[in-house]
């Protein structure tokens, strides 16, 4: 498909441009102007539509095709909720209002306030941030909120803890932060080893970053206890809430005994995932860390109206330009108001009931790691397949020809040739159905037939791409 | 069933059977008795109608309604319709991270356009698929400056957004870095301070264009300074004044940055917005962030991935550039839209049209007894003003008449008590600035 910049007619333009009512006598000295041409394309406003138009439909997405993507959980998004975020006295709101007079936004901060208290309950943590605008971007808050702590104490702690299962985010926030990284190995169980924890936890260790359920989709029995053994020698433990989905209703991080959380608005609270953001990753903290969140914070006076409040002379200070991504947080609250209680508990237990059902068709025909219970999700292994010489990403393109977008592949990277595949709870019996019995014919074709993986997908605009090349003749400028 | 639950009754009884479970609880054995919530205190759920009235009802307690002279780094531009028709299509917003380009083509093939129209706007040779904000992008491109020279030093003007200089100090206090802020000179970066303090442990000069103040300015020297001692310059730059201005490229800038909400993004209270970067070729590989390449398919034909991946967090973990992982890929496609639409002329004329409205209005607020425009350098579309009364004051009372007056200095800057940051958009019509001008006029007697 043509480049929009190949579509390019000198004279053409798609802008409505409002006339001038005003004199055009005042000049920019030269030495401030621009020479060289923007090259931004001449197209017409069907130009881009069709172009803009053509291109979406070159994406699977969740309202065209089942989504199992293992650890993003890519449910349906409601469309109600966009309409939400569009009404006009939030969407057309100057981010620094506030700086001038609160009462010019008190819907708003009301917003904001609410969705605090509900984050609060929903995990069982004392207060919330909301400004962190991506699950990775929770993290590091969440490990700035840990060293402010230790600071506080006099302590240098050296190190932080994260299991060898954690997203790559993890070690990145960490790092990030100025931390140490010590790696946990998974046991046999598909958990924790609490032997090797005990082995490697001691006065440096600034705490622990745990996901919960695990990448494995395994909820850890000895979670209160691996809390206990961080806790006794002053380390906080940080969860990851990259896969709460799983929890609602069901048990909190907060009574688990963790001291730190984010949640992923766009995962478990039905925001749309933009092809890759905008995300929200507001950040939770039990009541002896909340002098340190982030400034400003949300507050109720006692006459019922709101206010930002800057006066924390422990926050860790800002960490976003403002509160957060608005947009994506109201519509997180449309979506937490409109299912309520019931709604948000029902979520994770049908997310639940449909992991363990893929899980339970599949196992026949591939290898099960940790062959136990899971939660919202389940990784498979497709080593079986692969000493006939079909990969998981073999098996992940045969999916695109089935219509289907594959579930993660090589992640969790302690699990050789992984799948990881999240249903989640918007998913039906009948479309489950679908994807089991395409990857039942995926496994087959890999007994019959491992020669025909090679050239797949074959429907697609394109074939396989050469990401080596990519790599090596890096060109990411149409200009260049 | 409620919450966009598909399974039915019928449905839940059979997956159970195939499982071999009696129930759904037996399915979340492993959270013991012990783990069970102590609360789980939520509201009961409400039909959509429900809640949507209710968002009205809460939306209406914002002042939405003002004409506005606020800007400060985000703009109330006008968004063209097609702009969210596009970035509405449920194949690009409900789809992820393109890990599988074959069925990814729409939204990598977009954001590759997307790089390509930010470096024609800035003048640079490659640029990321985007980061969160304007703030975070900045801190993102100080982070490649110290891993790119070794050094870490770092050196700002005073007339960076001082939103992004808080956010800068607060990521780095638990870092080795080394800061010194240069306040401007008649409204400009201070020449003479930055020479006085640029060393070899210099890892970089951080600059805006227009300032914070709204002044233009010609980097150049600084680069060339800079330059002479191994230290990278960063410019954050405001992308509409790229339609006139001089672009980072031109000046020598190494990164150039930017709040990319100008570029078809609506104020959303804050987010989300868009982070932009871009920056010399040979620093690619330092770069953080996703960055969509052109590759060939196995039957030769174009096609885009995400590339260089080995810079990522999901390959690299501790030693990856950076931790982002999902950014507002979405929010770049919707510029991009943007920006196509635009088209060279629609930048170029927008930015005249911008310009002199603000010109319009930093003449008539002039006339204006005990007002004070500074003209010591040229501005784009924003201007510094001096009250003869405290800025909050005078905001407070043009609240009442109708105007959000600008913003207030002093929350930023002590001592600016009196000054008023203004900005003029394209939305600001002549007839607006002249009730602005008589509204503030008594604003000011009275």
């Amino acid at each position: 498909m043509q480049l929009i910049f190949e579509k390019s007619r000198p004279g053409r333009c798609g802008f409505s441009i409002t006339r001038c009512d005003v004199g055009q006598e005042a000049k920019i000295p030269s030495p401030y102007l621009r020479k060289k041409e923007c090259l931004w394309p001449e197209v017409s406003e069907l130009d881009v539509v069709r172009h803009f138009t053509q291109l979406s439909q070159r994406n699977f997405s969740v309202d065209t095709n089942i989504y199992p993507l293992g650890s993003c959980t890519m449910k349906y998004n409601p469309k109600f909720t966009e309409k939400a975020a569009g009404i006009r006295g939030f969407a057309d709101l100057h981010p620094l209002l506030p700086q001038l007079d609160h009462s010019l936004v008190q819907g708003a901060l009301e917003v904001l306030y609410h969705m605090d208290r509900l984050l609060s309950e929903i995990t069982g943590m004392d207060h919330f941030t909301l400004q962190p605008l991506a699950g990775a971007h929770g993290e590091l808050t969440g490990v700035m909120l840990m060293a402010a702590y230790h600071r506080s104490k006099g302590n240098k702690k050296t190190h932080i803890i994260i299991p060898d299962a954690a997203h790559g985010t993890n070690p990145a926030s960490a790092a990030i932060a100025g931390y140490d990284i010590v790696t946990i190995p998974t046991d046999k169980k598909g958990v924790l080893d609490l032997e090797a924890l005990k082995k490697h936890v001691n006065s440096q260790t600034a705490g622990l970053m745990l996901t919960c359920p695990n990448t494995l989709g395994l909820f850890d029995s000895d979670v209160d206890k691996i809390a206990a053994i961080i806790h006794d020698v002053d380390g906080l433990v940080y969860y990851d809430g990259a896969n709460l989905n799983a929890m609602m209703g069901r048990a909190r991080p907060g009574d688990l005994g963790f001291d730190i959380v984010h949640v992923n608005l766009h995962k478990t609270f039905a925001t749309p995932h933009g092809g890759g953001g905008p995300g929200s990753g507001p950040v939770g903290v039990k009541e002896h860390l909340s002098r340190f969140l982030p400034i400003s914070r949300v507050i109720k006076a006692r006459n019922g109206s709101y206010a930002l409040d800057y006066d924390y002379p422990d926050s860790i200070g800002y960490i976003a330009s403002f509160y957060g991504n608005f947009g994506v947080i109201l519509k997180a609250y449309a979506y937490i108001l409109m299912l309520g209680k019931e709604g948000l508990k029902e979520a994770s237990e049908h997310a639940v009931l449909n992991a363990n059902y893929i899980m339970e068709k599949l196992k026949a025909y591939y290898d099960l790691p940790f062959d136990r219970r899971c939660m919202h999700e389940c990784v498979f292994s497709a080593s079986r397949q692969e000493k006939k010489g079909v990969h998981a990403v073999d098996i992940a393109k045969f999916l695109i020809d089935q219509g289907i977008h594959p579930p993660t592949i090589y992640f969790p990277l302690i699990v050789k040739e992984a799948l990881m595949i999240e249903p989640t709870e918007t998913e039906s019996k009948a479309e489950l159905d679908i994807l089991a019995q395409a990857l039942i014919a995926a496994a087959q074709l890999a007994d019959d037939d491992p020669a025909r993986f090679k050239d797949l997908p074959k429907t697609m605009p394109i074939s396989r791409p050469d990401e080596v090349k990519a790599a090596k003749d890096i060109r990411c400028n149409f200009f260049a | 069933m409620s919450g966009f639950i598909s399974n039915t009754q019928a449905d839940v009884q059979q997956m159970l059977k195939v499982i071999g479970v009696g129930s759904i609880d037996d399915l979340f054995a492993d959270i013991k008795s012990h783990h069970r919530p102590r609360s789980f205190d939520i509201p009961s759920g409400r039909s959509e109608f429900e809640v949507m009235e209710h968002l009205y009802r809460v939306a209406a307690d914002n002042a939405s309604y003002l004409v506005s002279f606020l800007g400060a780094g985000y703009y109330d531009h006008y968004v063209p319709a097609a702009v969210n028709a596009l970035a509405s299509r449920s194949e690009f917003y409900t789809a992820y991270t393109p890990y599988q380009p074959e069925c990814s083509q729409g939204t990598l093939q977009a954001l590759f356009e997307y790089q390509s129209l930010i470096c024609t706007l800035t003048g640079m040779d490659i640029a990321n698929a985007s980061l969160y904000d304007g703030g975070t992008a900045l801190y993102e491109a100080m982070m490649m400056a110290i891993r790119i020279t070794g050094k870490k030093k770092i050196i700002m003007d005073g007339g960076v957004s001082p939103i992004y200089r808080k956010i800068i100090r607060s990521y780095t206090s638990n870092l080795d870095i080394e800061f010194q802020e240069t306040p401007v000179a008649h409204g400009r970066s201070d020449r003479s301070q930055i020479m006085k303090i640029l060393d070899d442990r210099t890892a970089a000069v951080i600059l805006q264009n227009p300032n914070f103040f709204g002044a233009i300015d010609d980097h150049e020297d600084i680069v060339g300074l800079a330059h002479a001692k191994k230290a990278l310059v960063i410019e954050s730059v405001y992308p509409i004044s790229l339609g006139l201005l001089k672009t980072p490229g031109e000046m020598g800038v190494d990164i150039a940055t930017g709040e990319g909400q100008s570029l078809g993004l609506p104020l959303n209270f804050g987010g989300p917005y868009l982070g932009f970067m871009a920056s010399r070729k040979e620093y690619v590989r330092k770069m953080p962030g996703r960055i969509v390449g052109e590759t060939v398919d196995t039957q030769g034909r174009r096609c885009f991935v995400n590339t260089l991946q080995v810079r990522e967090q999901h390959i690299r973990r501790e030693k990856a550039n950076s931790n982002i992982c999902t950014n507002v890929a979405l929010c770049a496609i919707q510029s991009a839209i943007y920006m196509s639409l635009l088209g060279p002329k629609g930048l170029k004329d927008l930015a005249s049209l911008i310009f002199n409205k603000a010109e319009f209005a930093r003449q008539e607020l002039a006339r204006i007894a005990g007002v004070e425009v500074k003209r010591s350098s040229p501005t784009f579309n924003e201007f510094t003003v001096y009250l003869p009364r405290p800025a909050t004051d005078i905001i407070t009372k043009m609240a009442k008449k109708g105007f959000i007056a600008g913003f207030p200095l002093v929350r930023y800057y002590p001592g600016m008590d009196h000054y008023l940051l203004i900005a003029v958009t394209e939305k600001r019509t002549k007839e607006e600035i002249l009730a602005f001008k008589s509204a503030l006029e008594e604003a000011i007697c009275s």
